[in-house]
């Protein structure tokens, strides 16, 4: 079986890979390109885990082959970091204690870093409609929707300067 | 003793976990992230049957098949006799668990392991299972708990005779156990009693549902020395497991704990690890392994279904003077549900003069349950708080005034015999009394709801080491994996001890070569118990710290006294000195007698019990059955709270995965005994949007036996919630829900019982 060739951009950097075609993004995520930073916890798009940011539309990387990367913009937990400044999301995960075990952490910071992509005003009932798609299982979502208005509220403050 | 710290300065602040960033970055390795050079990929091969003889297994042309290295199956593995196993969370027997990681003669349930492959892909591996040809015999099967029990059911276990009724039985049965609690004198309680209730309860089974599947990499050189690296509770009883399975040495294997993706007691036992091991060892190569999601729901876990009976005898003032449990629970293929801490927890809130408590442990062709936080106690308390709140109805008491009023106390014997001392059960109720959340005004289809709860909370082994560095700074090992928050807690008891600051302290979970034994992480009892170790070793380091200090004043190391991270004369007889911070001792260690560290090993005893009373709100819906938590409170005994957003955060978990019980979790089997709902679009966890904010009040009643005050806090929490949404149901309107979940269709259904539906026509 041959293998496919894919040219795309993860993280902002140019990107090739082979991949076989029943490969999903997460398998070429973490298994070609050593990115396990996205999670797989399903394999049938429930748990959100390995959430990416694919265009700018967040993805669940497991329902999505590598193949179909071919010419899109890929983000990854790996890439939303400015080098050693984290994301206002990152940050007050950490000063809430919106992680327990941390498992599920990247595809929420994932998504909640598209969610204040989209709107910097999320209402707490946004938040939670929005992250819907994320699994947690340690922290019962409290910290996690605080973590994530409390970002919003910083880079609405950040932008307002 | 908690007064030698009473001026803290580090714990009950809340700074970042010394793992977080790691852990937001997606840099944390867990299970699944760890690759070995030369790896082989591992699957396997599980019965489709819920009872089946397994004739044969031909892996002949899955061997042919290129990329294929190695199959194992039951002969792959020596044959255990029964033997008692202290090594995980609740019972387990050496035997049986070999037989729950491979099958041997016959598959239990659906999802059994009977092969396992080793091929140089995970796609190949995939290939093989089907050319795996196993033979089955396909025999009746019993899934439901009573009919499991009845003379005529299919048995599981030809071996297996009911223990605890004499006379012997000379039969075999699916019941493995019968056990009895009793207390007073139960008939002349009842007689005593002028309301008497008796209710009947049932609960499904729900899995612990951590959001990381099981995965293991691991490797077996041709000297039989293992290396194991994976996701547990545990890296001690990982070990144990392994080497008793595989038939080796403790000393041969190294078992280094990967980051774990949430646990919930699931993850106190072995699935894959004896499996990649016997792969490993007949390839000659290491070999990975994870679970997909069904594989998860089919082989794993999950925690016991059961039927509660409670009657209740009471005083028309409300005083309980009669109480009768019968519990009994699923214990899955092999017998060990955790039936007997059901029945110990269920009136251990309460102060009762008679009382009658019988549980069974009965098999049925269910994968074997494992423990799932404060096993057994939700089940039984689902009944139990749930007839309170009936009883109340009926006596027209208010159910916090009635909980009260018969609530345990400091020196109430329990109905299982200890004495309860450092008890904070009433503290919760008079908390939640006064909480502003019983003076919100409820709507229509709104209700509210209290219970209570209870869990033991163990210590147990644990081992620590503080080791200081050259510049000052203190590394801490220790064994129990950090499955919330917990090596910030080590940190922060270690620097309050040194007197340095947090971030001057680096904790780390050490494999089992790196630091003496450790019990895994269950029982609520590593902020307690390893805690203890990590107090006392970092106390160890500060006596010769001040040794230290003493030597190079040339005075005597008592009249060297330690104080916010300097070494300091005792007084003005001691001398005049500069004081000596712990980085001076540290850099003058090579002179003063070589490196500064300490270990301690401890059983640490004296756990404080754990209490909680919720609070709940919900709307029903009265079209669809769907019911909406408007809001939650949740007060707990915390003993001291070190780190006091992740006691926060235990508490919140314990709660959303008790509402996820209570409303839509549950295993739904066919008629051939196959689970129906194997993955979370069919097995429904609670998600954000189902959930208000999770407030906590957290009563602090230290506890005298930990230096700090702590208690357990993981698992009591997920005991109330369940009864609490019932008796919210039922105040809003009107109905009881006795059997769990509490799901729309099933909630509709009894909305139009007790209102029958009108026809069009009328």
């Amino acid at each position: 079986m041959s293998k496919h060739h894919v040219t795309t951009t993860i993280n902002g950097e140019p990107m090739e890979y082979l991949c076989e075609a029943q490969q999903t993004m997460l398998d070429v995520l973490r298994d070609e390109l050593g990115l396990t930073g996205s999670k797989e916890g399903c394999s049938s798009g429930d748990c959100g885990a390995c959430t990416i940011i694919v265009d700018g539309n967040i993805t669940c990387s497991c329902l999505m082959l590598g193949v179909e990367a071919e010419g899109r913009k890929i983000e990854t937990i790996e890439g939303i970091a400015q080098g050693d400044r984290l994301h206002p999301v990152q940050q007050k995960f950490l000063e809430h204690a919106a992680l327990q075990c941390g498992f599920c952490t990247p595809g929420f910071i994932v998504a909640a870093k598209a969610l204040l992509d989209t709107t910097l005003n999320p209402t707490e009932e946004e938040a939670r409609y929005w992250l819907a798609g994320n699994l947690c299982r340690c922290t019962g979502y409290d910290k996690i929707i605080r973590a994530v208005l409390d970002a919003a509220a910083v880079m609405r403050a950040e932008a307002g300067r | 003793m908690a007064s030698s710290y009473d001026t803290l300065k580090v714990v009950g602040t809340r700074p970042i976990r010394p793992d977080g960033v790691d852990k937001v970055i997606g840099r944390a390795a867990f299970g699944a992230d760890m690759v070995m050079p030369g790896m082989l990929w591992g699957k396997v091969k599980r019965s489709p049957h819920a009872h089946a003889r397994i004739k044969s297994i031909n892996a002949d042309k899955a061997l042919k098949l290129p990329g294929v290295k190695a199959v194992v199956t039951a002969a792959d593995f020596p044959s255990i006799p029964s033997e008692e196993a202290f090594v995980g969370e609740g019972p387990m027997n050496f035997r049986d668990l070999s037989r729950n990681c491979m099958a041997q003669d016959k598959a239990l349930y659906d999802g059994h392991a009977v092969a396992a492959v080793a091929a140089t892909s995970s796609a190949i591996a995939e290939e093989a299972l089907d050319l795996i040809e196993v033979e089955y015999e396909v025999l009746p099967h019993v899934i439901d708990v009573e009919a499991a029990m009845a003379d005529d059911a299919p048995l599981l276990h030809d071996d297996l005779f009911t223990q605890g009724v004499e006379p012997k039985p000379t039969r075999p049965s699916n019941i493995a156990k019968k056990i009895g609690f009793n207390k007073g004198d139960i008939a002349a309680g009842f007689k005593e009693a002028e309301v008497v209730i008796e209710r009947r309860y049932t609960t499904q089974p729900v899995h612990q549902g951590y959001i990381e599947p099981h995965a293991c990499v691991v490797s077996v050189a041709t000297d039989g020395q293992c290396t194991i690296f994976s996701s547990s509770q545990g890296q001690f009883m990982v070990r144990a497991y392994c080497a008793k399975l595989l038939g080796t040495d403790i000393a041969n294997i190294r078992a280094i704990p990967s980051e774990i993706g949430g646990g919930f007691g699931g993850k106190t036992l072995v699935y894959l690890e004896p499996l990649a091991l016997a792969l490993s060892k007949k390839a000659g190569r290491p070999v990975k392994m994870v679970m997909n999601r069904e594989e998860v729901f089919r082989g794993t876990g999950p925690t016991s279904g059961g039927v509660i009976e409670v009657k209740l005898g009471a005083k028309r003032d409300g005083h309980i003077v009669a109480a009768q449990l019968v519990l009994k629970y699923q214990a899955g293929a092999f017998p060990g549900s955790p039936v007997g801490p059901g029945c110990m927890c269920g009136f251990a809130m309460y102060d009762l003069p008679n009382v009658s408590i019988t549980g069974y442990d009965v098999v049925s062709n269910r994968p074997k349950v494992a423990a799932y936080r404060a096993p057994g106690a939700p089940i039984s308390s689902f009944g139990v708080e749930s007839c309170l709140d009936e009883l109340a109805r009926e006596l027209r008491i208010d159910p916090l005034k009635l909980r009260e009023l018969n609530a345990a106390k400091d020196g109430t014997k329990t109905a299982h015999g200890p004495t309860f001392v450092n008890v904070g059960y009433v503290q919760t109720l008079e908390a939640a009394k006064n909480h502003p959340h019983m003076q919100q005004k409820l709507g229509p289809n709104q209700g509210r709801g209290i219970a209570s709860g209870f869990w033991f909370n163990i210590g147990g082994e644990s081992s620590a080491g503080c080791f200081i560095n050259e510049d000052g700074t203190a590394t801490i090992v220790e064994g129990c994996p950090d499955i919330g928050g917990s090596r910030a807690g080590m940190a922060m008891m270690a620097a309050e001890v040194l007197g340095i600051p947090y971030d001057r302290v680096r904790p780390v979970v050490g494999d089992t070569a790196s630091v003496g034994f450790n019990f895994l992480t269950g029982g609520s009892r590593v902020t307690f118990a390893t805690g203890m170790a990590v107090t006392q070793a970092a106390e160890k380091v500060v006596v010769e710290l001040k040794r230290r200090a003493a030597m190079i004043w040339d005075i005597s190391p008592d009249a060297v006294e330690w104080k916010d991270g300097m070494a300091v004369p005792a007084g003005a007889n001691a001398g005049n000195f500069d004081p000596l911070s712990l980085a001076d001792i540290a850099l003058k260690a090579g002179r003063t007698g070589g490196p500064i560290s300490a270990e301690v090993s401890i059983n640490a005893q004296g756990a404080g019990p754990g209490f909680a009373t919720h609070i709940c709100d919900v709307e029903v819906d009265p079209e669809t059955g769907r019911v909406k938590i408007l809001r939650y409170t949740a007060v707990q005994d915390v003993g001291r709270a070190i780190h006091p957003a992740y006691v926060e955060g235990q508490i919140q978990g314990g709660v959303a995965q008790g509402i996820g019980w209570a409303l839509n979790e549950e295993y739904i089997y066919d008629r051939n005994g196959r689970l129906d709902n194997p993955g979370f679009l069919d097995y429904r966890i609670p998600v954000a949007s189902d959930m208000p904010m999770l407030e906590t009040v957290m009563v602090e009643v230290p506890n005298p036996r930990h230096p700090f005050g702590a208690k357990g806090v993981g698992e009591v929490p997920i005991v109330p919630p369940m009864a609490a949404v019932a008796n919210a149901i039922a105040d809003a309107v009107g109905t009881r829900m006795r059997d769990l979940p509490m799901s729309p269709p099933k909630l509709r259904a009894a909305l139009d019982e007790q209102n029958p539906p009108r026809m069009a026509a009328e």
